[in-house]
């Protein structure tokens, strides 16, 4: 029988969490994401599941716990907003480069520095384009609702340790505080060390027995052109993923003349926008990309020849813009409309804006 | 006349190369106490019979490829983070033997907020702490347990406590913490003090096997390569300079 709650999006994230056999949590309080850990603390899943639950002294020490915890084979996810995600990069390189699982839950909050606890879509590049230092890709996830939340969790997991890359969902403030109706997921067991030798036999540190060599897991090569090998595997790693785990939702673009692109919350309002501007008559749809990295630039060219424009919508001053403009090569026009520091654009700013930015044109 | 080869016989063998030990030649330097530490955490492990439960966290710095030379599970943490690595694997996996092996730039200078926290909650883990008062691998600069008026790379008149603090006694430190179970200093610069440090640390492990919580060993190193001094005047200016300031000895438990 489908269990339904009504939830928060942060609270979610802790039940699917619990509820995908997830081994252990990491984090460190920031707002607006600190539900998840109360929710975790709150549900003791140590007595019931045997999953650890950790506040860590830092986010630091947190997604450094996660890379300790991800070279065991476990299922380990840490969670943050923004200013802590960008703590947490030195320990997303390292775990990007030593090909570990994890995931990474980002509930944006405006910025730069401390900037707002209001919601944001401003890390996309963060996020998207490495974040940390050397050549790395984080697998991200826009959840839109509440359900995707629960639904990223699972898939989230399931991306990382089908690639051995870390996976980000990718969230912001609008998502993770609201409430909505969600169907939460089965409950499944935690992996016996048996599946996590099958899963992961092959690298995890879980002890040296004598049928096999010991393990290491680094992300140190001193030798240049090793090195520059192993990058080379990263990459085609990477263009892996692009071929095969695009996803995204299509509203109304069938007969569209002209696009929205838009992720998470933004994408919720330009649903109305899509409403409000077909009752104007303007054939207008929208293209809710779902994974950012890899991104739907496939789908974008797709449209090219019956699109006569696109307007990016995100609450930055223009990030993921850049990718539907290198989808779009110039082609048609492309533009951005957002709105910054905690805002959030209304559904009609966001139709004036097509009709001023791209119809006017 | 007797061969030497006749006398190599299995029943003669008081000593051998420990089995936890890879073939790999280490890349320290001549002189240097990281090689003696390592041979000592390998019988510990092999004596115990651990070899399969234990798991290893190296640091950043002279002592990261210490995943080279003992054949145990690593993990190479980031640089002063290795007790955080160390917490989750201890953690998910408490049938196992968890131990950081970290320099003191990691673990007292970077590496500060792990492992004060890492102690201060008592995490059922090893901590393995080279104290040679520089930073090694880099090249020889100040160190945060680097002693009053001793020159490095970054202090090259020596250390001016004016100007960049005092020596930090760490292992003092974490001694208060009422989490941590076994905290002691020693050194490997005599065979008499290896065999008290290998007592230390093989008394440490089987502490985190009856799980009484984090044991904390300090020891205090030579670096000749940074020190500009030959091994033997190395340990002479170790027990001149840097016993006064870090005397050896239990401190707790």
């Amino acid at each position: 029988m489908a269990e339904y709650r009504l939830m928060k999006g942060n609270e979610v994230i802790a039940e699917a969490a619990i509820r995908c056999g997830c081994d252990g949590y990491f984090g460190y309080p920031i707002t607006p994401q600190s539900e998840i850990m109360e929710t975790l603390m709150m549900r003791k899943p140590w007595e019931d599941t045997g999953m650890v639950v950790l506040q860590a002294e830092s986010e630091v020490a947190a997604i450094n716990m996660v890379y300790g915890g991800a070279s065991c084979g476990k299922k380990v996810m840490t969670s943050s907003s923004s200013p802590g995600i960008s703590l947490k990069q030195e320990g997303i390189t390292y775990i990007a480069g030593a090909e570990l699982p994890c995931l990474i839950v980002n509930v944006v909050r405006g910025g730069p520095g401390l900037g707002t606890i209001q919601p944001a879509q401003s890390d996309y590049f963060q996020s998207t384009k490495g974040g940390g230092h050397g050549d790395y890709r984080l697998i991200v996830l826009a959840p839109a609702s509440v359900q995707e939340m629960n639904d990223f969790v699972e898939l989230g997991f399931e991306l990382a340790f089908k690639y051995r890359n870390p996976a980000m969902i990718l969230s912001d403030g609008v998502i993770g505080q609201m409430m909505e109706k969600v169907e939460l997921s089965d409950v499944k067991p935690r992996w016996t060390d048996e599946e996590i030798k099958k899963i992961s036999g092959s690298w995890a540190t879980t002890g040296k027995t004598p049928d096999r060599d010991y393990h290491v897991v680094t992300s140190l090569e001193l030798d240049s052109a090793k090195q520059e090998i192993f990058n080379h595997k990263l990459i085609e790693k990477y263009k892996t993923i692009e071929e095969n785990e695009v996803r995204y939702e299509l509203i109304n673009c069938d007969d569209a003349e002209y696009i929205f692109v838009a992720y998470g919350s933004s994408s919720r309002i330009c649903q109305k926008a899509v409403e409000i501007a077909r009752s104007k008559g303007i054939k207008v749809g929208l293209l809710r990309p779902i994974t950012l990295f890899p991104y739907p630039t496939k789908v974008i060219q797709s449209m090219l020849g019956k699109v006569k424009g696109f307007l990016a919508v995100e609450m930055s001053a223009g990030q993921m813009v850049e990718d539907v403009r290198l989808a779009v090569c110039g082609k048609v026009p492309v533009e951005h409309y957002g709105r910054l520091g905690g805002m959030i654009p209304t559904p009609n700013e966001v139709v004036k804006a097509l009709e001023e930015k791209i119809i006017k044109g | 006349m007797t061969e030497v080869k006749d006398i190599i016989k299995e029943e003669n063998l008081v000593y051998s190369k420990s089995k936890v030990l890879t073939d790999k030649v280490m890349h320290y330097c001549p002189g240097c106490s990281h090689g003696v530490v390592h041979k000592l955490v390998a019988e510990v492990i092999e004596e115990l019979g651990i070899q399969d439960k234990t798991i290893g966290v190296s640091p950043v710095g002279c002592s990261v490829l210490a995943y080279n030379y003992l054949s145990i599970d690593w993990q190479q943490a980031a640089h002063g983070r290795a007790p955080a690595l160390a917490t989750a694997a201890a953690r998910l996996m408490p049938d196992k033997y968890v131990f950081t092996y970290q320099g003191d730039g990691d673990l007292a200078s970077i590496g500060t907020a792990e492992i004060i926290h890492a102690c201060n909650r008592g995490e059922n883990i090893v901590v393995i702490f080279i104290n040679n008062a520089i930073y090694g691998m880099t090249g020889g600069q100040m160190a945060p347990t680097t002693i009053e008026g001793m020159p490095t790379s970054t202090s090259p008149y020596g250390r001016d406590v004016k100007l960049a603090g005092y020596p930090l006694k760490i292992t003092e430190l974490v001694a208060q913490l009422p989490a941590t179970n076994f905290v002691t200093r020693q050194s490997v610069h005599t065979p008499g003090a290896v065999r008290k440090c290998k007592k230390a640390i093989l008394k440490a492990f089987e502490n985190i096997g009856q799980k009484k919580g984090t044991q904390f060993i300090e020891v205090v190193s030579t670096c000749n390569s940074g020190w500009k001094l030959t091994p033997v005047k190395s340990n002479e200016w170790m027990v001149e300079n840097m016993f006064p300031v870090y005397p050896i000895g239990d401190i707790k438990g």
